[in-house]
């Protein structure tokens, strides 16, 4: 049987690799994929504290944030499109201002 | 064999989210995204999820990344975006990083010693449906209205306003 550790360790770098990614990149649509590796992450710590545990509640809380990450990514690929239209880049140091 | 299908999805999960933050293609990116979320569909799988990690490939390697490479294609960038010219940035990161994997580490260290259950008892997707209609009925439920306003959101932002 596969400890729970390695799902566990493999979590915790996938987390550490979103954020570096995310701090890393410079265009807004690599950034945002970043955040869904984190909340991948997070998903497969879930899962496997669930099987751990021996009860399914894990899996519907994962159900749950796969949902809100597709309502996410609709709205903030819609706001990245806005601010392309608006400014013509996507690199996130060219946007500065508050106030387009 | 369990282990050896843990360690193949592990890789080839950890490589394609390496090559992501090395690549500077976003189609590349997202392509290798794609492969990532696969391959921990599998891990899903190994551990006694089998909804989910269908669910997973189809909802997040379909549709969320059709999206992403959909705006890809909108946007249309044809240069690469350089990485960060300042170097110090990329060691502070990185600093920052392992200090982050330090910490995880110390607050989850209770949980590596959880024993490996050996298997679910009730993990069919009729199972998951009879939780998720009784016992998370309201969360299911405002799920709805979370989705309306996402894709109203979407909708009103994007569409191109009228002159006036």
């Amino acid at each position: 049987m596969i400890p729970v550790s390695y799902f566990l360790v493999l979590s915790i770098l996938l987390f550490v690799m979103g954020t570096i990614a995310f701090l890393i990149k410079r265009d807004l649509i690599t950034m945002f994929m970043a955040v869904e590796v984190m909340l991948n992450a997070a998903n497969l710590a879930f899962i496997a504290l669930a099987k751990s545990a021996n009860s399914i509640d894990g899996q519907i809380i994962v159900f749950f944030i796969i949902t809100v990450a597709a309502a996410e990514a609709t709205v903030g690929l819609a706001i990245i499109l806005l601010i392309f239209r608006q400014k013509k880049t996507i690199k996130s140091e060219d946007i500065k201002l508050m106030k387009g | 064999m369990g282990h050896f299908l843990f360690f193949l999805l592990a890789i080839i999960c950890f490589g394609s989210v390496l090559g992501m933050i090395i690549s500077k293609n976003q189609a590349y990116n997202a392509l290798l995204l794609i492969l990532a979320f696969a391959s921990l569909g599998g891990l899903f799988g190994l551990l006694d999820a089998p909804f989910i990690a269908v669910v997973q490939i189809i909802i997040y390697a379909g549709a969320i990344m059709v999206l992403f490479i959909f705006v890809i294609m909108m946007v249309n960038v044809r240069y690469g975006i350089p990485p960060e010219k300042k170097k110090w940035t990329l060691y502070l990161s990185l600093g920052l990083a392992v200090v982050l994997v330090i910490e995880l580490i110390l607050s989850l260290k209770g949980a590596f010693s959880l024993p490996g259950s050996a298997a679910l008892d009730k993990t069919s997707p009729a199972d998951l449906g009879r939780v998720l209609f009784t016992e998370y009925l309201y969360p299911f439920e405002i799920t709805s209205i979370l989705i309306i306003a996402a894709l109203v959101g979407a909708i009103v932002l994007v569409k191109k306003r009228e002159k006036e």
